[in-house]
């Protein structure tokens, strides 16, 4: 019953946003309306979320309910809100565009984001679910010494979080820049002080509402642009074969119809892989959202929603992409010979302007006020996730051993949150010219490396230790860091040396084998008293991990 | 957790059907799942002419998309089989443990 008045509910919100559109219709005359249009739906939507964050905020008093949303989210509900964590400005525009410029390419990337999810439901959603609280950190303490494991997985959940910022940034910078002709800094500095609102007063319960409201609105208005774009580039046949042969001539090549250049060698290839499959099970803001779910039955149920929107999400982004090469490239409108693919706002932008080729200015109104609403609750999902693990992870129970109230740590939480915002806006500033869809695969690498292989471990094998943990994860982190930095996206695009350090773009396979036999040799040679002690309590971890015996209590309001 | 507690779960015959089972069903659909993706990913790095081959005779479509979208798919219908099982006869199995035990 439920769900379905949830799936209602969904659809309710699409209507609404749809008649808006249609209302709109009248005051659509030249190139200022557009401007106007997409300011007063982004207006609405932040009026909206304001709303929320106020209702959020009533409802919002103490630690569980700032980290957690109270443990009261429904399966449904987590599985939009994830989708919506998951549907990023960086994949939305990001794989739309590099579909435009590359082809079938953007669906590798495509792929290997969305198989990370049947490998978190089968081997990670419930165990953490049943093992932890506010963070992925509480799993990965739960039987070795507190203070150095929070130490480490605090510091991967920040650096995770702070490069994937970093994407999100430059993406709504970019998008406002083109959109609304603000300055790329202001838009920045709007997107930062957005976020600190939401967070700080409304927490996981506004952090969650906005994703999915958000949700919502991005795979409908992505599914009107897919479908509009398919049947104008297919000549109103809806021919998939038609539009690909239209693709095919306007690029005057079929390279565009198999893998190219962007995956170049069997390492690079394998290497992506791994970093996008398992990347995902070593995302804070992701993983943070199993402890907003009240049990394993809900957990499970939200990752198969989640699975389901994600894909249907990355088909309509392949679809897009194949429109835009159709409908705009050799349209003057939408063409830009300065900027990357050609078109107005480079690459990135392919999924915006086709938007206005498919539904002309109100559609690109609409589709910018979502993909920038997008970018608010992603953002704010990173935040959250960032400030619980220096509040949790880091001030509490490091800092203060677990000797600290409530409201004290929410309130350093709330601190963070405002530290983390002015953090995001200067590297949304410092990072203007990277290509975001690469960042968001380097972000991947890193928790690939650092994130997972210390969670998926101690879960699994019992003779892990403290010692081999650190070793483990400490080597993952800083070898993936390191291979970036050295490597050719870093060393050579941004830091222009002539050649890399490190062959390789994706550092995946190098740096989570490095994680792997880390924690490996450090548990085996780690004959201490602790150790015996860990390896001792993995039964009862084991226990509570297969049972849900003991783990933290559904709502409790 | 109380260590008593632990060995009247763990003694329990429930308890091993359970794990058994889950485990099982997990390990099977994650290999079914990682052998598809890095059967693709392979294919990419191995041999990518395959990928680009047309669909049917003249047809631009290659059978990389097909094979794509089917990988995509399959992650949707493979997490689908494990909740379908889990949130029947795992937890039917997990609350008689509960039951027993507490």
């Amino acid at each position: 019953m439920k769900l379905w008045k949830n799936v209602a509910a969904c659809i309710l919100l699409s209507l609404v946003a749809g008649a808006a559109l249609a209302a709109g219709d009248v005051g659509e005359v030249k190139k200022q309306s557009l401007n106007i249009t997409a300011i007063v739906m982004f207006l609405i939507f932040v009026a909206a979320t304001m709303g929320i964050t106020y209702w959020a905020a009533q409802r919002t008093k103490t630690a569980k309910d700032f980290y957690a949303a109270g443990g009261g989210i429904t399966g449904f509900q987590n599985g939009m809100a994830i989708a919506g964590d998951y549907m990023s400005a960086a994949s939305f525009l990001g794989i739309s565009g590099l579909v435009f410029i590359n082809g079938y390419d953007g669906l590798i990337y495509s792929v290997g984001w969305l198989v990370g999810w049947p490998i978190i439901m089968f081997l990670i959603a419930e165990q953490l679910r049943n093992l932890g609280k506010y963070t992925y950190a509480d799993v990965v303490s739960y039987r070795f010494q507190r203070v150095p494991m929070r130490t480490m997985a605090a510091t991967g959940s920040l650096v995770v979080v702070v490069l994937y910022l970093i994407g999100q940034m430059v993406g709504a910078g970019k998008l406002i820049q083109v959109l609304f002709g603000l300055d790329y800094t202001y838009a920045v500095i709007i997107v930062g002080i957005l976020i600190i609102l939401y967070v700080t007063l409304g927490g996981m319960l506004a952090t969650t509402w906005v994703q999915i409201i958000k949700a919502c609105l991005l795979l409908g208005g992505a599914t009107i642009i897919a479908f509009g774009a398919l049947y104008l580039a297919s000549d109103g046949s809806f021919s998939l074969e038609r539009m690909f042969q239209r693709a095919v001539e306007i690029k005057k090549s079929n390279d565009i119809m198999g893998p190219g250049k962007l995956v170049t060698n069997p390492v690079e290839a394998i290497s992506l892989g791994l970093a996008l499959m398992f990347g995902t099970a070593g995302l804070p803001h992701v993983l943070m959202r199993f402890f907003t779910v009240p049990n394993a039955t809900e957990a499970r149920k939200s990752v198969f929603y989640a699975t389901g929107f994600i894909g249907y999400f990355y088909i309509l982004t392949f679809l897009i992409g194949f429109g835009a090469i159709v409908l705009l490239t050799g349209h003057p409108e939408f063409a830009d010979p300065s900027a990357v693919g050609g078109i107005r706002g480079g690459q990135n932008m392919a999924a915006v302007n086709l938007a206005a080729a498919v539904g002309g200015n109100l559609l690109l109104g609409f589709i910018s006020a979502v993909a920038f609403a997008t970018i608010l609750a992603v953002v704010s999902g990173l935040t959250l996730a960032g400030a619980s693990a220096i509040s949790h992870d880091l001030y509490a129970n490091v800092w203060a051993h677990g000797n600290v109230n409530e409201q004290k740590e929410v309130q350093v939480s709330k601190m963070a949150t405002l530290a983390l915002g002015v953090i995001a806006i200067l590297l949304g500033i410092v990072f203007e010219k990277q290509n975001v869809a690469y960042l968001v695969g380097l972000t991947f690498s890193v928790a690939a490396s650092a994130n997972f292989p210390i969670l998926i471990v101690s879960v699994f094998w019992s003779k892990m230790t403290t010692r081999g943990a650190l070793l483990g994860g400490w080597l993952g982190l800083l070898s993936s860091t390191l291979f970036v930095v050295l490597g050719p996206t870093v060393w050579v695009d941004v830091l222009k040396n002539s050649a890399p350090i490190f062959p390789f773009k994706n550092p995946a396979l190098f740096s989570m084998t490095i994680a792997f036999v880390g924690i490996w040799l450090g548990s085996i040679t780690d004959n201490s008293e602790n150790a015996k002690k860990e390896r001792a309590s993995f039964e009862a971890q084991d226990v509570r991990c297969q049972t849900g015996i003991g783990a933290e209590g559904a709502a409790s309001h | 957790m109380q260590q008593d507690l632990v060995h009247a779960i763990k003694s329990n015959p429930k308890y091993h059907e359970l794990i058994s089972k889950r485990s099982r069903l997990a390990w099977i659909l994650a290999i079914i799942m990682l052998v598809i993706y890095y059967g693709f990913v392979m294919i990419i790095a191995f041999n990518k002419q395959f990928l680009a081959q047309p669909l049917w005779e003249g047809a631009t479509t290659t059978i990389g998309i097909p094979i794509g979208v089917g990988v995509i798919l399959s992650a949707f219908v493979l997490t689908g089989i494990y909740v379908i099982r889990a949130n029947s006869e795992f937890d039917r199995l997990t609350n008689e443990i509960k039951e027993e035990v507490l």
